[in-house]
């Protein structure tokens, strides 16, 4: 008797009693299920949490100059070059980089007309920024009407501005396509543009945004405040070891970076404890589930006494005899483990389809708990086997099959 | 027929190891050899079920069984058939000691050498009749590709070729006990054991199954046939009775 015999046999054993197979791994099926639903709702939390996490900043990294506080004054340690989105743009992981700086104006005023008109002087003017022509992709904003500036516009120190949506609306600029203008003192620069959405800086929004070659060239701009850079995810320790080699190899320890960290534990530890809780309720309901199969098992055991006479009769060792038991008590908790994964696994699409997540659950997860089914059985039958065993064949027999 | 002279040998042990796996079985040695072997139930009351019964069966033998019932006929079947083992004395199967062996070579000798045929015919009733035999070849070691072909010919041999796909309880008594008695034959054992074959069947079954019984006789199959039914046991050509535990042969 090989292990295909045995398998045979159990299958037959199983098969015969449809119904009470049925009810026999309901408990199995409950616990299985648990133990998916609960894997899977977890990941799927995880995973959408971390969706939302890397719109803001698992994908974003900031790197400024680093200052020291010597004597109660701050200073910075080094200067951001103006080209350091060229200086960053080959390291693995970046997808997009640029730079920005706030420019101190003095007493220039920035309006949308030449003309100084006292009843405006209330409000606040708008900030007037300098941007390398990578920080519109490099903070994810967008382009609301017009364009932004390109290289050459940088280059060629043209006198141009892009608006922040809410310096626009503060000087009354709407459109770009008479080419309007505002001005700083007294200087022209034609609006080619309005963005928004540029939450990683917000001052943006409300400020005047020269091309970096244009600024340098009429307001004497300095150095970039900070080099904002786009990555790939999970590219942000990779960036944030390279980006300060990249702009000084001289000095990498001018510059301080922000990056992603690896995982956030306040996240892990909320999750940990719904898990812990949910697998505490499938674990009770594997252990009665197991139960079930134990009980059926060895009720099974005893209707067919008088079948483990005859096969004891014709030859069967008792370890046969245990052995078919305990392949059928686990085929019924692989069945059960099959059919609590699917359970599971429907539960756990439905529930993410409800509530517009992308449902996530490693396909391991699923095989395993089906596998924890057959271990169920395994451990249910063991009992009902080596009662099984342990049967006299002449005791057996008198009762007939 | 006397067991004397081998009784002179027998503290010597005479199943010599010589022959360890029971692949060349002894021709010369009998098909069975009980020397005083006593059936003890601890009870209590403590039964004597079989009191030194002395017991030679040759190859090709048919042998009768009788007795009245509670004499201890199904106890001696289930120590010739090494379900029960006897409380003292020795049990020689093919000359080999088969009353001590253990329980895993006991399994081996029944599911190889020994074939049963029982009163209430012990079918599975979920299984086909020819699952039904095809049973006996699986712990019979018969090689899987060859099973379904030796179950046939037996089938064929009991005259049930057309009854190979049916469920037995769909078959009659006669029909069933014949079922029964291809699943014994299927390994081609040395010895056919039967307790009150036709003890559940009416006198035209009874008939064909000891008309099959003859034929197997013919055929040189050693058979030990248990009944109270003397008309089944005038067919063999050798029978013993049994009474309080004591067997003696019948001249
Ligand atoms: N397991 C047992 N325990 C106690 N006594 C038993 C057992 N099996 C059989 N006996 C007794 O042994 C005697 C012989 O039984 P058995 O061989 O079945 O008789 P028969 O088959 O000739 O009718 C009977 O008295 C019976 O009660
Ligand atoms: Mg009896």
């Amino acid at each position: 008797m090989n292990v295909r015999d045995l398998w045979a046999e159990a299958l037959h054993g199983v098969g015969t009693r449809p119904t009470r197979l049925f009810l026999t791994i309901l408990g199995t099926v409950l616990g299985i299920g648990s133990v998916v639903v609960t894997v899977g709702l977890a990941q799927t939390a995880a995973g959408q949490i971390d969706k939302q996490f890397d719109a803001v900043t698992a994908t974003q990294v900031t790197v400024e100059p680093a200052t020291s506080s010597t004597g109660g004054t701050e200073r910075t340690l080094a200067a951001l070059p103006w080209d350091a989105e060229q200086r960053v743009s080959q390291i693995a992981g970046v997808v997009s980089a640029g730079a920005v700086a706030t420019l101190d104006v003095g007493t220039l005023a920035v309006t949308a007309v030449p003309v100084n008109d006292p009843s405006q002087a209330a409000k606040a003017p708008p900030a007037v920024m300098a941007a390398s022509p990578g920080l519109l992709d490099a903070v994810r904003a967008h382009v609301v009407t017009g364009r932004y500036f390109d290289a050459g516009h940088d280059a060629r120190a043209d006198r141009v501005v892009v608006l922040g949506a809410g310096a626009a609306e503060k000087l009354g600029v709407h459109r770009v396509d008479r080419q309007p203008a505002v001005f700083v003192g007294d200087v022209a620069y034609t609006v080619i543009g309005i963005i928004d959405g540029a939450k990683r800086v917000p001052a943006l929004d409300d400020a005047v945004i020269l091309p970096a070659g244009t600024a340098r060239h009429d307001l004497d701009a300095g150095p970039p405040d900070q080099l904002q850079i786009h990555i790939a995810t999970g590219a942000g320790q990779v960036v944030a070891r390279q980006a300060p080699l990249a702009l000084d190899p001289n000095n990498p320890d001018a510059y301080t970076v922000k990056a992603p960290s690896a995982g956030s534990a306040v996240r892990g530890n909320v999750q940990a404890d719904i898990s812990a809780l949910f697998l505490a309720l499938g674990g009770i309901a594997l252990i009665v589930g197991g139960l079930g199969i134990a009980n059926v098992t060895l009720l099974s055991v005893m209707e067919r006494v008088g079948e483990i006479g005859l096969r004891r009769a014709l030859g069967a060792s008792r370890r046969a005899i245990a052995g078919q038991f305990v392949v059928e008590s686990v085929t019924t908790g692989l069945l059960g483990g099959l059919m609590g994964a699917a359970v599971g696994v429907m539960t756990v699409v439905g529930v993410a389809i409800a509530r517009d997540w992308t449902p996530i659950l490693d396909l391991r997860v699923a095989l395993g708990s089906a596998a924890l089914g057959a271990v169920v059985g395994l451990v249910a039958g063991a009992y009902p086997a080596i009662k099984a065993a342990s049967i006299e064949p002449v005791a057996a027999l008198r009762g007939g099959v | 027929m006397t067991v004397d002279l081998f009784a002179a040998a027998a503290p010597l042990e005479p199943a010599e190891p010589a022959q360890p796996d029971g692949t060349q079985p002894d021709d010369a040695a009998p098909v069975v050899e009980l020397r005083a072997v006593t059936r003890r139930f601890p009870g209590p009351p403590v039964v004597e079920a079989l009191r030194a019964v002395d017991l030679r069966v040759e190859r090709g033998d048919y042998l009768s069984i009788v007795g009245p019932s509670g004499s201890g006929k199904s106890t001696l079947l289930n120590v010739l058939g090494l379900l029960d083992r006897p409380t003292s004395g020795e049990y020689l199967l093919d000359g080999r000691v088969a009353g001590t062996a253990s329980e895993g070579e006991r399994a081996r000798l029944r599911a190889q050498r020994i074939g049963f045929v029982f009163q209430s015919f012990h079918l599975l009733p979920q299984r086909t009749v020819l699952d039904n035999v095809v049973l006996a070849t699986m712990y019979g070691g018969v090689p899987r590709a060859r099973r379904r072909a030796r179950a046939l010919a037996a089938l064929e041999r009991v005259g049930l070729s057309h009854r190979v796909g049916f469920w037995p309880t769909t078959l009659s008594g006669g029909e069933r006990q014949r079922v029964a008695v291809a699943r014994a034959l299927v390994t081609e054992p040395h010895l056919l054991l039967a307790d009150e074959p036709t003890g559940n069947l009416d006198t035209a079954s009874s008939a064909q199954v000891m008309a099959l019984f003859d034929e197997l006789h013919a055929d040189g199959v050693t058979l030990a046939v248990i009944t109270h039914d003397l008309a089944v046991s005038a067919r063999a050509a050798r029978r013993v009775r049994i009474e309080d535990g004591h067997l003696e042969e019948i001249a």
